[in-house]
């Protein structure tokens, strides 16, 4: 079994913030905008580095997408941030027409995404957004899952062309994965080797996923974890070849059980492999005020649910 | 044949192409277009400086339309037909099956000419906003125009787009509003009234300009004064006065068709009261 650690957490917003600096440098048509939260979005230093190359529009969103389908008629690539509530929900026909039906290079970069963006409240948590983006033609979804992830997603999607939805958030969280690794759009990344259940994972989950696999390694438990972190494209041959191994899957995400990363394999093994699979998800609620860590105890989210999960779904087999 | 003459013939003859397309089509708005005829003859004929047989999608050298009231499709793809960014013929296929001339203006089929979606209101003056930022940003000094509906000013997010362009002085933009008073439920001040929408405007910090959007000469007069005005820290916006239905006296002075086909009696007497000058598509 794999060994993971990490020597210190960090948030994903964070890498965003450092992965956009990346892209300033070294393309000089990478533009970036933000509706009044560019210091909860990390954009502070493009800012002060890149005036001429990033825009404050207020407190604007709808505004915000549509200068971006604007920018990219000349060249540019926007990079437009904000909170995953207001990247998606508030401005939901401005992404379909302008950006995703136009098929605009913007690349929509969703912050404080899910329960763990705490307490604000459930005014702010967005558990609704990968499903809305992954319903449009032409968008793909990314969810990275630690900070060096989100820093490699943010320079790989300034080379895809077409719109892009990325969705990180707000805590610090294990940074585990490898600085130099590449991200590859589309492409996941199998993290541990098993053949008792799959466990598909995106976002913050994906480090509970392998505390999870830890567990049941205890149990005498083989798990396969797999980072989905494209959520469309899915890369669907990776999906099958391990449920084809396990017999059966377990998803986790910091999303509402519908329409999501669960909804998005079901609907894979619904139809081209029936298998019996078990989601962890918030459970269609929304969310509420607390710590970060309280709301993904309290909403389900955490190693101990995907443990109880894989026990279930391995005996529906 | 002096230019004014010319660019009503050409008004004429978009006229006519609106509503032979929306009769095929036996669905579409007629009455939007119709006021603006002369507009897109101006602007297509004469004052936008672009590449009809060489369409680029980035515009980059040239100056950009968009059109925010997209259900005005009918009278833009005339005036984009005829001033050559695709051919003629392909007027006839509008909102049919297959067709690059969606209801609504639409980038997927590939239409040359048009750079962005519309028809959801509201959206257009944002995109015109980020495009000429990408214009200062190349150092291309090109203008862009964008056309928005007298209706379409109560969407709110118009308004972001308005603080945004002059908070950030875009000064190479030239707002439009088809200032026709009607729209779909009826008059636009029984549905929600604009209340002074000039005033509105400049408290927004735009430079307003009026004109008689029917008349030929007082459209390229203000154009030209519109371009003038740019470059000095400010957008411009020009309140368009026009009858929606021009040119066809049944269809004038109501909101009755924004949005509806003619009859086969409506549509011969619409034609015979609209002069063929550059031949039917």
């Amino acid at each position: 079994m794999k060994e993971y650690t990490y020597t210190e957490k960090k948030d994903t917003r964070s890498g965003f913030g450092a992965g956009l600096m990346e892209l300033g440098a070294k393309n000089t048509n990478v533009v970036g905008l933000c509706a009044d939260l560019t210091g909860s979005l990390v954009m502070t230093e493009f800012k002060k580095t890149y005036p001429d190359r990033f825009f404050q529009v207020g407190i604007a969103e709808a505004n915000m997408m549509g200068i971006a389908a604007g920018l990219t008629i000349g060249g540019k690539i926007p990079f437009t941030g904000t909170f995953a509530n207001f990247s998606t929900g508030r401005v939901y026909d401005q992404i379909r027409q302008s950006i995703a039906y136009s098929e605009k290079n913007v690349k929509i970069c969703a912050s404080h995404a899910g329960i763990t963006l705490g307490e604000d409240g459930a005014t702010h948590q967005m558990l609704e957004d990968i499903g809305m983006m992954r319903m449009l033609p032409n968008m793909t979804v990314i969810v990275p899952c630690d900070h060096n992830q989100t820093r490699a997603a943010t320079i790989a999607i300034a080379d895809h062309e077409g719109p892009v939805y990325l969705r990180f958030g707000r805590p610090k969280v294990p940074n585990f994965t490898n600085p130099d690794e590449p991200f590859e759009i589309g492409k996941a990344i199998t993290l541990q080797e098993g053949s008792d259940v799959s466990i598909f994972a995106c976002g913050h989950m994906v480090w509970q996923a392998l505390e999870a696999a830890k567990e049941l390694f205890g149990q005498g438990v083989l798990a396969e974890v797999i980072n989905v972190h494209t959520i469309k494209p899915l890369d669907k041959k990776s999906i099958l070849q391990s449920v084809r191994k396990t017999g059966c899957a377990v998803t986790a995400e910091e999303h509402q059980v519908n329409g999501g990363l669960g909804d998005t394999i079901a609907h894979l093994l619904a139809t081209d492999k029936p298998l019996p699979m078990e989601m962890v998800a918030v459970q269609d609620r929304f969310g509420e005020s607390g710590k970060p860590d309280e709301l993904m105890e309290k909403y389900g989210l955490t190693a101990s649910n995907i443990v109880e999960k894989c026990l279930k779904v391995m005996r529906r087999k | 044949m002096t230019d004014i003459k010319k660019l009503q013939k050409v008004a004429s003859q978009i006229r006519r192409d609106v509503v032979r397309m929306v009769y095929a089509a036996k669905s579409g708005h007629p009455g939007g277009p119709l006021g603006c005829a002369e507009l897109f003859s101006a602007l297509y004929f004469k004052v936008l400086k672009h590449n009809p047989k060489n369409f680029s999608l980035d515009g980059i050298g040239e100056d950009l339309f968009f059109l925010s009231n997209g259900h005005l499709s009918a009278g833009w793809y005339s005036a984009l037909a005829r001033s050559g960014y695709f051919d003629l013929t392909e007027l006839s296929t509008f909102r049919k099956i297959d067709s690059r001339l969606q209801g609504h203006p639409a980038t997927e089929e590939g239409l040359p000419g048009v750079r962005v979606a519309s028809g959801s209101l509201g959206q257009g003056l944002s995109v015109a906003c980020g495009a000429a930022l990408a214009k200062k940003l190349n150092g291309d000094n090109h203008l862009v125009y964008c056309l928005m509906g007298d209706g379409e000013q109560q969407e709110g997010q118009i308004w972001e787009s308005a603080m945004f362009a002059a908070g950030r002085k875009i000064d190479n933009l030239i707002g439009i509003i088809d200032y026709n008073g009607q729209q779909i439920d009826g008059a636009v001040d029984d549905v929600m009234p604009l209340g002074d929408l000039k005033a509105k405007w400049e408290a927004f910090g735009w430079n307003v300009i009026e004109m008689n959007g029917n008349d030929m000469q007082e459209v390229l007069d203000t154009l030209e004064q519109a371009k003038l005005l740019c470059g000095k820290e400010q957008p411009v916006l020009i309140l368009m006065h026009t009858e929606m239905g021009q040119g066809v006296d049944f269809m004038m002075g109501t909101h009755e068709w924004h949005g509806k086909p003619p009859n086969d009696e409506q549509f011969e007497q619409a034609m015979s009261q609209l002069e063929e000058t550059l031949g039917d598509y």
